[in-house]
């Protein structure tokens, strides 16, 4: 009855899968084979070469992936300490307060990102709202502070907020109150406890979240154009300009490649390093 | 007991808005005690003892360590320490690690961490290669023994037990329940343990606090308790009790309200009289009572009819119903087992020595 049941489902879950294969699968694959094209061809019955890698490592593409990568590290990081209290309230302190959180958080994903974004551009442009109206109080402007590293990275920590509050409220909440109860018992102080108690047990939610948003800033591209004012060019850019302006899809592939192993090698040790099934729900027998 | 006390409360109070969870609590516990607070769920037992160690805050009265103020001394800096009632292991350190914990905590070499945590799975009776395990992979009675060990290791001046072996079955619990008299014979520490269940109190205490609606009721040695209990609540709390309401006359003889007891001789030769007037319950314990075969006598007499027969195990239980409807437990020995059969009148009597008075 018991193998019936798993041939039954594994019978009804073939539609979906071939569907996931193909659209998820298959465009991996042709990336993949066209990074090994050679330049500016759009046939992949070409002679592989690797002339695409070559060129992004001598024109200096890989500056634009420590661009990105760095970023997102720096936000990632200003992330979980920035949310880590408010997650940690969310969690075990606020009690009917967190719903009001969880909305006022979630509402503001109902807005696309980009308009988001220009909301920023007009809130701390020159003669903004923040430089415009302190200029007008005061006879004193200040310079905007668009256009810059520090307000990518800030907009990257602004727009990713929620991928890294919700799993880490979710981690922090399976913290037991008596293994932290206990540890204090044992004369552990505060700090401690964070280190020896919090953080390990909240490790899911930690490298969920962490991931999540490191994922989402490395690819990030609206930041850096929007808020950042193109001061440096991160790679979802190139990858855009190689398959838009450049014409060149193999050079597009080489470099979303690049991008693509960095991030699942990152995910793929994340993942085996934690349980997930605790944060993401038991799996069944 | 005239030296001081390791750990006296002063008329400890919390208070939940308008409820008073701890209602005024006076308590001396000696050095090298081990007494059991016994309470039925709601009695303020667990709110008591969160206060002794820290957990939760003193609404008013005095706590006193060693004749040191310390209501106000937070949890990580008392040196008390409390087996959780959940054990509250730390699930992602191994067995070794949640021992060594309180080690690492007091800035102790890895090496002498290493050393002690294993004397002291020795102590526990756990097997040496336990050092490495995960206590995810542990039995319950497994647990419950690191929990011991991790909190011996943190080598508390007392030792606290908010109701550890409550989840654990039976047999095991009978188990444990002797080991950590055991433990406290051997490693000689004062021992605070609470509990709903009064055998487990009886089997391991040297004292035993009674409390109900957050006051202590009566605190005494087991047998005392027992035997000769303040109140009703006490009487009932401690066991299965046949309670008979009496009251004093003016002739000095009892006089039963509901079942008719006879009592062959004067009550205040007894030493259970009451004053005219005085109500009281006269108790005894359904094992002092006995079925008496005709000519047979004893100091006092009820009769009934046998209705129920339960087997015990090493003991049987038997319901008598009396004529006014009341009914009465008895248990014997198996070898003691009453011949007759259920619907049998019966003669039932006791001894004075087995009858105690609470006044009322």
């Amino acid at each position: 009855m018991e193998r019936l049941d798993r041939k039954l489902g594994t019978a009804s879950s073939l539609p979906l899968l071939t569907i996931l294969l193909i659209a998820f699968i298959a465009p991996m694959i042709v990336v993949a084979l066209f990074s090994v094209m050679p330049r500016k061809v759009f046939s992949l019955f070409n002679t592989p070469d690797f002339s695409a890698y070559a060129a992004l490592l001598q024109q200096g593409y890989y500056r634009s992936l420590l661009w990105s990568l760095g970023m997102a590290l720096a936000s990632t990081v200003i992330l979980f300490v920035v949310s880590w209290p408010l997650a940690y309230g969310m969690a075990k302190v606020f009690r009917k307060f967190t719903i009001v959180l969880t909305v006022a958080v979630v509402v503001s994903l109902f807005v696309s990102e980009n308009i988001r974004l220009f909301g920023w551009v007009l809130t701390l442009m020159k003669g903004g709202l923040f430089e415009g109206h302190f200029r007008a109080w005061t006879g004193e402007g200040f310079e905007s502070p668009l256009y810059g590293v520090p307000v990518i990275v800030f907009s990257l920590v602004y727009v990713y907020f929620p991928f890294m509050l919700f799993p880490l409220a979710q981690g922090i909440a399976m913290v037991p109150d008596d293994a932290r109860q206990a540890a204090a018992d044992l004369g552990a102080s505060r700090w401690r406890i964070l280190f020896e108690i919090d953080l390990p047990l909240a490790a899911p939610g930690i490298v969920v979240g962490s991931l999540l948003s490191f994922v989402l800033a490395a690819g990030a591209l609206a930041e850096s154009k929007i808020l950042g004012g193109q001061t440096v060019i991160v790679i979802a850019d190139e990858i855009e300009t190689a398959f838009t302006y450049g014409q060149d899809w193999p050079l597009g592939s080489a470099l979303s490649m690049v991008l693509i192993v960095i991030i699942a090698a990152l995910a793929i040790y994340g993942i085996t390093k934690v349980d997930l099934d605790a944060i993401m729900g038991k799996k069944g027998r | 007991m005239s030296s001081e006390p390791i750990l006296r409360l002063e008329n400890l109070v919390k208070r939940f808005g308008q409820f008073n969870a701890v209602d005024g609590v006076n308590l001396d516990i000696e050095e090298g005690e081990f007494l059991t607070i016994v309470g039925p769920s709601g009695s303020g037992k667990s709110t008591l003892i969160r206060m002794l160690v820290g957990m939760e805050e003193v609404s008013d009265g005095a706590i006193w360590l060693r004749g040191k103020r310390i209501e106000q001394t937070p949890a990580n800096q008392r040196p008390t320490c409390m087996v959780f009632q959940s054990l509250a292991l730390f699930p992602h350190m191994t067995v070794g690690r949640n021992i060594e914990f309180p080690l690492k905590i007091k800035g102790q070499s890895p090496a002498a961490r290493k050393t002690r945590a294993l004397e002291l799975l020795k102590l526990l009776r756990l097997p040496e290669h336990y050092y490495s395990r995960n206590v995810t992979q542990c039995s319950g009675g497994e647990r419950q023994r690191i929990a011991l060990a991790r909190a011996l290791a943190f080598d508390p001046d007392i030792l606290f037990f908010d109701e550890p072996l409550s989840a654990l079955d039976y047999r095991l619990r009978k188990t444990l329940e002797k080991e950590l008299k055991d433990l406290h014979d051997r490693t000689g520490k004062t021992f605070v343990y609470i509990t709903h269940s009064l055998e487990e109190a009886m089997v391991m205490s040297d004292r035993i606090a009674i409390m109900n609606s957050g006051q202590f009721v009566q605190i005494a040695v087991a047998d005392d308790i027992y035997a000769r209990p303040v109140s009703r609540f006490v009487a009932e709390f401690m066991g299965e009790v046949n309670l008979f309401d009496v009251e004093g006359t003016t002739t000095g003889e009892l006089h039963g309200n509901g079942v008719e007891i006879h009592v062959n001789g004067r009550a205040e030769d007894f030493g259970v009289s009451l004053s005219p007037g005085e109500k009281g319950a006269l108790m005894v314990r359904p094992e002092f009572v006995r079925f008496l075969s005709s000519g047979e006598t004893s100091d006092f007499l009820v009769r009934g009819v046998l209705r129920a027969e339960y087997a015990l195990g090493s003991r049987i239980q038997y319901k008598v119903e009396t004529a006014d409807g009341s009914s009465l437990t008895v248990e014997n020995l198996r070898e003691d087992k009453y011949l007759g059969a259920v619907g049998d009148s019966v003669i039932l009597g006791w001894d004075i020595d087995s009858t105690h008075m609470i006044r009322e």
